[in-house]
């Protein structure tokens, strides 16, 4: 294998924007599980996020409209979603699955005519003599704001979850909806809210895919992000901290088979393109099994609907 | 201020009802779509319900819905065991793929012989293709405690670049001047499927698929595995009491629908499409989710579900050329179809009540 056409520098900084859209995806999940609620239809939001948000920056040629815009979709479509399993009390999987197939028709639908056009670019922060810097500068000080504003988010999710009475209370709905509508929270309300943020960050992240990491818009553009988001929550083990390692990590994958095409490795291009899938098994296998198991730590309520029957 | 009350058991009359209130719901909700794509509703409803099934070319529309619904119900039955059972899987569309690339790689490893065996045999290794890629989720699941619903749907990814692989490396044409694409079945009579009766769209996989029906029925309804499947999904925990053993149902409930997507893929790659290809798969392994649910999991609703949904592929094809409707548009009605039909479901276990406001 020859890896020395691959520069490093350029590698680490172009797996952190590569981790951007799965990051923020999995960090609004792992707070929708956390409240015991599974939403399978990330991929849904996501491609949701990625139109939507494409439409809005080419319309208002604001790249931060479009992320606005992006958000917005995900979060309209998650509302579906939470009208569906917390007040119709439908089948969390199959809605979930019903969303993801909903979410890639429609998204094809609106994007009709978008096809090959340029969104406005999404410029790097100015951090002026900081950029400079050899090597750190490339990988830390390049990047536009989603990079840092997707850390930002990760750490405030942290700090909510662990740090605050919003997410003891989060967590308690999560671990025992019974418990906690005894003590008179409305159950339901917080996982509508939790949904509608799940929702508003996959969005977000389908937005980061279809404004700078491709940057145009494809029909299925997600290609699987969002299923690779819910395996990163359950890499994580539900913690917030985790889901930065997890992102970074398949970042790193795709990055890194991105770059072996392109240095023209032995290894045939398919087996290259199927790595970051296979690897996601690998790691569901190793974090489920042994002693590292996962689902001890999944919150106690998840995938159950609550229904206060007086 | 509605509520819902909790109804001691599930109504019978809604059981029924839903699917059919859902339609009439999404032919109301798919029409304003279709308005404000600024098609007349009313003739996008009627080209995409109406004429295939009694329009000008009803003749020859009817026939291309028994070649839609027959993949689409072989999938669904075998999906629905596994749904009742609380196992998702959710990666058919990779198995239909398996299934297709298996079988048709016999098929093209003997060509040109004749012989009447190499079907069948065709057919077994379309079967063997869906299980194994089925069985890998099934035993990451029952030796791992992996997620089922993510392993299957990563397959379905690596399934497609091994099609990829194999409509432009190991099972293309070697006579094809470098297209993708494998060689054309309908050109190997011993290894085809051809239309058994001329105009009707019957073929082995139609045969078939009314026979999984037929059997998923019986089994369901009169055999001691249906009912252990029934129980578990209802209530895992009396299921454990009763002796079912978790892992053996994951294995065979995956193992069915894998081998039926698998065999539903042979029976189209050498049929329908004819040949492997890049894009031969056109999400029928998703679809048939919807087929299933639409059909209320059961083997007899899926019948009629898979009719349904193929009149709405068949359908949205009319409209698309006659009305220059967009073929998403149909991809995004068909999922607000299982939106409706997860909301009215409701019914089947709640009723309705209409309290006063701060009553408990």
């Amino acid at each position: 294998m020859d890896f020395g056409a691959i520069n490093p520098v350029v590698l680490v900084a172009s797996l952190m924007v590569a981790a951007v859209p799965i990051m923020l995806a999995a960090i609004g999940e792992l707070v929708v599980e956390k409240a015991g609620v599974l939403n399978l239809g990330v991929e849904g939001m996501m491609i949701m996020g990625a139109i939507c948000g494409f439409i809005v920056a080419v319309r208002t040629g604001s790249p931060l409209a479009g992320f606005a815009g992006g958000a917005l979709g995900g979060a309209v479509l998650s509302a579906i979603f939470a009208f569906l399993t917390q007040f119709l009390l439908a089948n969390q999987v199959a809605t979930g699955l019903a969303l993801t197939l909903f979410g890639l028709g429609l998204s094809a639908l609106m994007g009709q005519g978008y096809n090959g056009i340029k969104p406005p670019v999404t410029g790097p922060v100015p951090f002026g003599p900081l950029a400079d810097i050899p090597v750190l500068g490339r990988i830390l000080f390049s990047h536009d704001w989603m990079v840092y504003g997707s850390v930002l988010v990760v750490a405030a999710v942290w700090w909510v979850l662990t740090r605050t009475r919003t997410g003891l209370i989060i967590r308690a709905v999560g671990e025992s909806h019974d418990a906690a509508h005894a003590l008179g929270y409305k159950v339901n309300r917080i996982r509508l809210g939790c949904i509608l943020f799940g929702g508003a960050m996959a969005g977000l992240g389908g937005a980061y895919i279809s404004l700078v990491r491709v940057p145009q818009w494809v029909d299925g553009i997600t290609a699987g992000a969002g299923w690779i988001a819910l395996a990163i929550v359950v890499f994580a083990s539900w913690k917030p901290w985790r889901v930065l390692v997890g992102a970074y990590l398949f970042g790193g994958i795709t990055v890194l088979q991105l770059n072996l095409q392109a240095a023209g490795s032995t290894i045939p291009v398919e087996y290259l393109s199927m790595s970051p899938y296979l690897v996601t098994i690998l790691v569901l296998v190793l974090m489920s099994s042994g002693r590292g198991r996962a689902g001890l730590n999944a919150p106690a309520a998840l995938g159950q609907n609550f229904h206060a029957a007086r | 201020m509605l509520a819902l009350e909790k109804r001691p058991n599930p109504s019978r009359f809604w059981l029924y009802a839903t699917p059919v209130v859902a339609v009439a719901l999404t032919m109301v909700a798919g029409g304003v779509m279709f308005a404000i794509l600024g098609k007349n509703p009313f003739e996008v409803v009627r080209t995409i319900f109406w004429v295939p099934l009694f329009g000008e070319f009803a003749w020859y529309l009817r026939g291309q819905l028994l070649v839609k619904a027959g993949p689409l119900i072989l999938i669904a039955v075998g999906l629905s065991l596994g749904f009742r059972a609380g196992i998702w899987n959710i990666g058919a569309e990779g198995q239909y793929i398996m299934g297709a690339i298996f079988g048709a790689a016999v098929g093209l490893a003997v060509f040109p012989t004749e012989n009447r065996l190499i079907f069948p045999v065709m057919i077994l290794a379309g079967l063997f293709g869906g299980w194994i890629w089925a069985m890998i989720p099934a035993i990451l699941k029952t030796r791992f405690n992996t997620n089922e619903i993510l392993v299957s749907l990563m397959l379905v990814y690596v399934a497609q670049t091994i099609l990829a692989m194999a409509s432009t490396n190991f099972l293309r044409n070697p006579e094809g001047s470098g297209f993708p694409g494998s060689r054309n079945f309908s050109s190997y009579p011993a290894a085809s499927n051809p239309e058994l009766i001329a105009g009707t769209g019957i073929h082995w996989g139609v045969v078939t698929a009314v026979f999984v029906v037929v059997a998923a029925h019986v089994l369901l309804q009169r055999h001691l595995l249906g009912f252990q499947i029934k129980l578990a999904g209802q209530a895992p925990r009396a299921a454990r009491f009763h002796g079912v053993s978790p892992n053996r149902l994951v294995v065979l409930c995956m193992g069915v629908s894998g081998a039926l997507a698998g065999v539903a893929g042979l029976f189209e790659v050498t049929g329908p499409a004819g040949q492997i290809s890049i894009d031969f798969n056109v999400g029928y392994g998703f679809t048939a989710i919807i087929v299933a649910f639409l059909g209320r999991l059961n083997p007899v609703g899926i019948l009629f579900a898979g009719l349904l949904m193929a009149l709405t592929y068949i359908g949205g094809e009319m409209a698309a050329t006659n009305l220059g409707l967009p073929s998403a548009a149909i991809q995004a009605f068909q999922g607000m179809l299982l939106f409706f039909l997860l909301a009215v479901d409701v019914m089947t276990n709640y009723r309705i009540r209409f309290a006063a406001m701060g009553a408990r």
